[in-house]
């Protein structure tokens, strides 16, 4: 939607890192920045490439969420972990025009006009952040036919998109969500060394994949190290079969993508100065690791072993990328010091263990050495069961680094399923914990979230109540669902 | 370094656990499973086995004396149906040793697979379990419960040989472990049970259909009767020729004699009452593990007293026999009387799953007895173990758990594990992997030193 005469703008708005095309969003692209869209576009009379060609210029898939209705409520008495390290007890949470308003103790001003539900004896979190999906792109049922989450045809499919394999049917949405999860990030499989860009999606019920797309978050590139794309290409009598063979094909696709984005800047500048010019043909592949190397696009790496993330960081320096999150990272307790250095982001689990050789060394107190460190924990879940229970997921890795006696406190751990995946999925300045002007994404509890026991009773995006434990009517059902023998029954 | 070579002298003192001792555990919530509980109670472990439990219980001269700290005390905890010890990694095939290939099928026999000395028991043990049904996978049909896609690639996690050739149609017979550290020998029981597949897994192993499978299944039961009845004439060829091999044939003659049962997996509400029709019909025990839809024919399984190994996580309609699954399937069929065991993870040697497991199906309205039980004493009877293990009862072999708080938390674990009396070592690959790594080391020395 940027349009021709913006092409210089353009060119400016890539050296801030602002392109449009890093972002899902449903209003207008970002607005040129004023330097850059004045005499030099009007110098240029360059024709304007046809429609596509310029991936700066694309459309997309915009995002068509609205957020369901709400109207201005009060939450009182509950015990609040805001996700910014604080918890207060006997607390108050105001929610208007689908955003936090106030979040304080008992003292906290109430205006008058506004519904009251009373939270005593509950607990309240932001809503619960899987940074590590595959719903929608593997469903129920797991059938050949919906098995849309690897594009294992080639080692390199940056190309691909997993927002076109999301089937929004699929029950396992309403099921996280009566765990909590209001947002999700949805990545391509694993069998390949660059799996293509993740999604990130509000956890609503919609008829389309654009109706659940989080307005404006920036895409991921899913890469994987290790075992999975060897296995996948050595089968096959390919490159890579090797660990170094993994190595040799992302640092020659990082060549590649620094040379197109070397030629698209060289075509933009020579625009921007009013030269003749011919654009590169565009290519969707180069055109995502591209993005990466703008910093428009979050590297989420697929990387179990210490040593093997020690390499994908150096392969990131030689090309001037940051990778954001290693996903799995089931031995990023090893490095942890590193980790925290480089600021890079683990997602794990607690509680998984030695089911490949690659994740033989995962412990349960992964996350809890990594925040001893003071480097960026997540709990993701890579399942459709685990993904109901981040909670006690994250509950099993605070206690294990509690046998440790680091005393991590129920205030902090909750970080790792809310503000830190948000951070790290590049939305962390909308969602992920509770402050004034965030999205009112957020979960009532029945008691104490780290318990086993515990169920989440109201789940609230944008301050709309999408999910009632004791109400059929705020309980959605898939429609695959209906004349099925379960009836959507998850309650 | 030299504080690290003496915490490295330190574990492997840890490595061999002391010889039994008379210990009283006080000061406790106890749990005795088989009744009711006691809010603050003695254990006293004698000779090996559970020698006193009560309020007012003395403590005995000379016993080393635990203080639990206002803690729980419950029996070892006991996997109903796992791969402990018979399988360690799941994506590396010479480390499986939990199915069998196309020769074998009901004779395969998982006692001669368990390897005392797999990492993954300490593991299993640091999360308070103390033993195990020890149970085959069906060739092809993945690793147990879940067939997790490692992050959407779908792993090669057949156990056995190369998976060429059909999967056999049945699994082969089961084993019970107990979690002796430093042990020789940890096979409590083999040939417990035979396990099959019905439904779509059955359907695989039988050639493509539930039709097939019932068939080969029934007719399999018939030969083994003939067989048996009729040896010596099989052995002078003088018998019509059988579906299975003789070995085969050998190994379901206790089934078709209703000594072991079998262990039947299913999930759909229609091949549930597929599995009662064949127990009723063969006059053969059974055993049923999944029943994802078991709420929906929960009357039925009650009336035909048949036990049932379920995982409460199973809320996804996740295959196409698994529709009507939910949250509440285990207390729905507890409700209507039917005995449920709960299973943690067969994957991810994630054994601790399932007192949590335990804990979500009270969280979704199994009675809180019922719970522990489903994790101790109901799994112990289900194996016909419950004579020796299960519940704190004086004269039981002493497998015990003391924990810092409510065993079916996500924040507790145990303090001290206790099997046959002795005890265990709180230590495994992954404690030593975390110690290793947790140490604050100013030496200048890499970890490998620690």
């Amino acid at each position: 939607m940027i349009r021709w005469r913006n092409a210089a703008a353009a060119a400016s708005l890539l050296a801030l890192g602002l392109s449009a095309c890093a972002t899902t969003g449903t209003t207008a692209p970002a607005k040129p920045a004023a330097q850059g869209a004045g005499k030099p576009a009007e110098k240029a009379e360059a024709k304007p490439l046809p429609k596509g060609l310029d991936g700066q210029a694309s459309t997309g898939f915009p995002s068509t969420y609205q957020p369901l209705p709400s109207s201005p409520t009060v939450f009182t008495g509950a015990t609040v972990l805001t996700a910014t390290g604080q918890q207060i007890d006997n607390g108050v949470v105001f929610v208007s025009g689908g955003k936090i308003s106030a979040v304080g103790g008992p003292d906290t001003p109430i205006p008058a006009d506004v519904a009251v539900i009373d939270a005593k004896g509950k607990w309240i979190t932001p809503g619960i952040i899987d940074a590590h999906s595959h719903l929608g792109v593997y469903p129920s049922p797991g059938v050949q036919a919906r098995s849309d989450g690897n594009e294992a045809t080639d080692p390199n499919t940056a190309q691909v998109w997993a927002e076109h394999s999301v089937w929004p049917q699929d029950p396992g949405f309403n099921r996280a969500r009566a765990g909590g999860v209001t947002t999700l990030q949805i990545l391509p499989g694993s069998a390949n060394l660059f799996g293509g860009r993740s999604v990130t999606l509000k956890n609503v019920p919609a008829l389309t994949m654009q109706g659940m797309k989080f307005p404006d978050a920036p895409y991921g590139l899913k890469m994987a190290c290790g075992e999975n794309p060897k296995r996948v290409y050595g089968g096959k009598g390919r490159s890579p079969s090797t660990a170094m063979g993994n190595v040799y094909g992302y640092r020659k696709a990082w060549i590649d993508a620094a040379d197109y984005a070397r030629k698209w800047d060289d075509y933009r500048a020579k625009q921007q100065k009013g030269e003749k010019a011919d654009a590169p043909k565009r290519d969707l592949q180069l055109e995502t690791l591209a993005g990466v190397l703008k910093g428009e696009i979050l590297v989420q790496n697929h990387c179990y072993r210490a040593d093997e993330e020690a390499v994908m960081i150096d392969i990131a320096k030689e090309f001037g990328y940051k990778v954001t999150m290693f996903h799995h990272a089931v031995e990023s307790y090893k490095i942890a010091p590193l980790l925290a250095r480089e600021g890079i982001c683990s997602a794990t689990w607690a509680s998984w263990t030695g089911f490949k050789m690659e994740s033989l060394d995962g412990i349960d107190a992964n996350a809890a050495i990594l925040w001893k460190n003071g480097a960026c924990v997540v709990i993701h879940s890579d399942d459709p069961i685990m993904t109901q229970r981040l909670n006690q997921e994250a509950a099993i890795a605070m206690t294990a680094g509690n046998k440790l006696g680091y005393g991590i406190s129920r205030a902090e751990a909750i970080k790792w399923i809310t503000a830190n995946p948000a951070k790290a999925m590049g939305i962390g300045d909308k969602t992920g914990s509770l402050e004034p002007g965030k999205a009112a994404d957020l979960v009532v509890w029945s008691r104490d979230p780290f318990s086993v026991y515990a169920q989440a009773e109201k789940v609230f995006i944008d301050g709309a109540l999408i999910y009632d434990r004791q109400d059929k009517r705020f309980q959605p059902k898939s429609d695959f669902e209906l004349g099925q023998p379960g009836q959507g029954a998850f309650n | 370094m030299i504080r690290s070579l003496l915490l490295a002298s330190a574990a492997c003192a840890l490595a061999f656990p002391a010889a039994a001792e008379t210990v009283a555990i006080v000061n406790a919530r106890i749990e005795p499973v088989s009744s009711a509980a006691i809010p603050n109670g003695v254990l006293v472990i004698k000779d090996g086995k559970i020698a006193a439990v009560g309020a007012g219980v003395a403590v005995p001269a000379g016993a080393k004396v635990i203080d639990a700290k206002g803690g729980v005390v419950t029996p070892g905890l006991v996997a109903p149906a796992s791969n402990l010890s018979a399988s360690e990694i799941g994506g590396v095939r010479e480390t499986r040793d939990d199915g069998t290939g196309s020769a074998l099928s009901a004779a395969f026999d998982i006692a001669y697979s368990v390897n005392p000395a797999s990492p993954m028991i300490g593991l299993a043990r640091d999360g308070g379990i103390t033993s195990s049904a020890v149970t085959p996978v069906l060739s092809g049909s993945g690793g147990g419960a879940h067939e997790h896609a490692d992050d959407g690639v779908v792993e090669e996690m057949t156990a056995g040989k190369d998976g060429s050739g059909d999967p056999p149609l049945f699994g082969g017979q089961a084993a019970f472990v107990r979690l002796k550290a430093g042990a020789s020998d940890i096979v409590e029981a083999s040939k417990l049970a035979v396990t099959v597949s019905l439904g779509e897994s059955g359907a695989r192993a039988a050639g493509g259909s539930r039709g097939a499978d019932l068939v080969l299944i029934r007719s399999a039961l018939e030969d083994a009767r003939a067989f048996a009845s009729r040896r010596a004439a099989f052995e002078q060829g003088a018998t019509r020729d059988f579906g299975l091999s003789r070995l085969d044939l050998q190994a379901l003659i206790p089934v078709v004699q209703g000594k072991t049962p079998l262990l039947i997996r299913v999930s759909r509400a229609a091949d549930i009452r597929q599995a009662l029709k064949l127990a009723a019909d063969e006059k053969v025990r059974i055993i049923l593990e999944g029943v994802e839809e078991g709420w929906l024919v929960a009357p039925e399984i009650a009336k035909a007293g048949v036990p049932v190994i379920v995982d409460p996580q199973a809320d996804l309609p996740d295959s196409f026999e698994a529709l009507g699954s939910r949250l509440d399937n285990a207390a729905r069929l507890n409700a209507a009387g039917v005995t449920v065991a709960i299973n943690g993870a067969r994957d991810f040697n994630n054994l601790r799953q399932e007192r949590l497991n335990a804990g979500l199906a009270v969280a979704n309205g199994l009675p809180y007895a019922a719970g522990l039980a489903s994790v101790t004493l109901i799994p112990a009877r289900i194996w016909g173990q419950d004579g020796r293990i299960g519940s704190l009862d004086v004269g039981k072999v002493a497998d015990v758990v003391v924990w810092n708080g409510d065993p079916l938390e996500t924040t507790s674990w145990p303090l001290n594990v206790f099997v046959g009396g002795v005890e265990q070592p709180q230590d495994s690959r992954q404690t030593q992997l975390r110690d290793r790594y947790a140490a604050s080391d100013q030496s200048g020395y890499p970890p490998a030193y620690r």
